[in-house]
């Protein structure tokens, strides 16, 4: 038995001629808070994509959960949760509505769902609004509540796209503590991505900053900083390995997501 | 093979057999979509505007001029279970749109995260269009018993007549999430959206026989589930209605229709969230 929630091979995704993710090899232990940094274009998403069986890998292999993701794509998607960058909570039902979708869909118990899904908005402060449409909710009820989703069914392995894009503050730092908790509560091994060097940093164990589709350098925060300088920050670390090409990376669809993203929970 | 250790163990999952999971599936997102027209049903209603139109000045006016021979068939209740369909394909049609729109939100790449089987998902979104034409199918037996069509007032004939457009509108919202699963932009999709309807709706029985088209036309109509949709509700709806080509054929055809459509748009539907 190994204490391995995610390792890839060789993991590798082109589109056409464009190489997205080249040949990466990760080795995250269960109960880590991984962080995958990097601008733009460096393939973070396309690299939880195939971790989630949304895009099937070019090449290489992958566990997740202890499941290969394209011999047993099910086995990984009864054991992981989801965040997506895109807001993915519908706006058009409840919470409650679309938290008993979830539900539903993971095939929890029917004597149990009401109970879960009770614990699940109380844990994330959205009992009181669990019958307000989801259209109504501020961004970081919203995110509040995908987490909610994403974890009702107590996945081993949790994957965050870039949980506080568009968020303010005070919202950015409600979800860092629900992350936090959950993490506390459920020993859950979580990846996530991120452009906030402030968030990795406060809740990352490790942190591998990718560009143009490798891993340029992996690490724990406090380990990548030293490389760096002695009083390096992660943002000096973050332009020390993507470098300085401002108008590189990131494709017009990319930057039109994040935006939208950013406009509906703004 | 690898597996982890955790500190809290996952929920125990109930394992219903995998075709009682499949239907599950399937009901959960149906009941999903559902709760999302209660709770704005306002698309429902405007649609509702169109099938009165048809029925009220296109109708009464073609009835009227006596232009369109349907034998021994008043021509308002030749017409109305075309009207019934059309207006269950107008609104089955487009609702690859909704399907677009929530892969721009991202609702797409949950649901297929989620360990339900595609096919339950695009079968589950499908069901929900065809309740969406129930809702038509109201209006339009209302409407045609207000102006005089002479209703089959049989209970059995009118929950068949739900059922075959549950099964219809079901098929072409099959279709319409094919579509979108290819052109994937909501711009894209409403030009082709306009372009699949008309023909649909012109080279079918809804508003006159096959027999009175060109021989090209009638070849198409024969390949059109529309004719075989409005052929089994004409058949059922009205008094002295007959299906030309048989219910059993009628719904054969819309269930091998709505299997094969189903399946290529399950395959076609992981595209959405590429």
């Amino acid at each position: 038995m190994t204490d391995l929630a995610i390792e890839t091979r060789a993991l590798r995704r082109t589109f056409k001629e464009v190489i997205a993710v080249q040949s990466l090899d990760l080795a995250i232990p269960a109960d880590q808070v991984f962080g995958l940094l990097g601008p733009n274009g460096a393939g973070k998403t396309t690299t939880i994509k195939m971790l989630i069986t949304l895009l099937p890998p070019t090449a290489g292999q992958a566990w997740v959960a202890g499941h290969e993701i394209s011999a047993d794509p099910s086995g990984v998607r009864r054991n992981i949760g989801y965040v997506p960058q895109l807001v993915s909570a519908d706006g058009a039902l409840t919470a409650w509505e679309n938290l008993r979708l979830s539900a539903r869909l993971y095939h929890l118990p029917a004597d149990e769902r009401e109970e879960h899904i009770a614990e699940a908005l109380a844990f994330m402060g959205l009992t009181d609004a669990r019958d307000r449409m989801v259209r109504t909710y501020s961004g970081g009820m919203i995110r509040r509540l995908e987490l909610a989703q994403a974890m009702l069914h107590r996945p081993p392995v949790l994957f965050l796209d870039e949980p506080t894009v568009g968020l303010d503050p005070t919202a950015r730092a409600s979800v860092w503590e629900h992350v936090s908790k959950l993490r506390e509560r459920e020993g859950t091994t979580i990846l996530l991505t991120t452009h906030y060097m402030d968030e990795a940093d406060l809740l990352c164990d490790r942190v591998a900053v990718m560009h143009r589709g490798v891993v340029a350098a992996i690490g724990t925060p406090t380990e990548l900083k030293a490389s760096v300088s002695p009083h390096a920050t992660l943002d000096d670390v973050f332009t020390h390995y993507t470098g300085s090409d401002i108008d590189a990376g990131g494709s017009y669809r990319e930057v039109n997501r994040t935006r939208r993203t950013a406009d509906r929970l703004g | 093979m690898r597996s982890i250790e955790r500190a809290a163990p996952p929920i125990a999952w109930a394992e219903p057999q995998p075709a009682l999971r499949f239907l599950s599936d399937t009901l959960t997102v149906a009941d999903s979509e559902i709760r999302k027209v209660i709770h704005d049903p306002f698309e429902l209603a405007t649609r509702a505007i169109q099938p009165v139109l048809w029925l009220v000045v296109f109708g009464e006016v073609l009835a009227q001029t006596r232009a369109i021979s349907t034998g021994s068939l008043p021509y308002l209740d030749f017409l109305t279970p075309g009207v019934l369909a059309q207006s269950a394909l107008f609104i089955a049609i487009f609702y690859g749109i909704a399907v677009i729109w929530e892969r721009d939100l991202g609702v797409v790449q949950k649901m297929l995260v989620s360990p339900a089987p595609r096919a339950a998902l695009v079968l589950g979104k499908a069901i929900a269009g065809g309740l969406k034409g129930l809702a038509q199918a109201i209006i339009v037996y209302v409407v045609a018993a207000l102006i005089g069509v002479h209703i089959r007032v049989d209970p059995l004939a009118m929950l068949a007549v739900g059922g075959i457009v549950v099964l219809g509108s079901a098929l072409f919202a099959s279709f319409s999430m094919i579509v979108a699963c290819i052109v994937r932009t909501r711009e894209r999709f409403m030009g082709i959206g306009q372009v699949m309807t008309m023909p649909l709706f012109f080279a079918s029985s809804a508003i006159y026989p096959v027999s009175a088209m060109p021989n090209w036309l009638q070849a198409v109509a024969l390949v059109n589930p529309l004719t075989y949709m409005v052929d089994a509700i004409r058949g059922l709806m009205v008094v002295g209605g007959t299906s030309e080509h048989g219910l059993a054929l009628d719904v054969s055809v819309l269930a091998v229709g709505l299997v094969v459509l189903v399946a290529i748009a399950a395959r076609l539907y992981p595209r959405l969230a590429q």
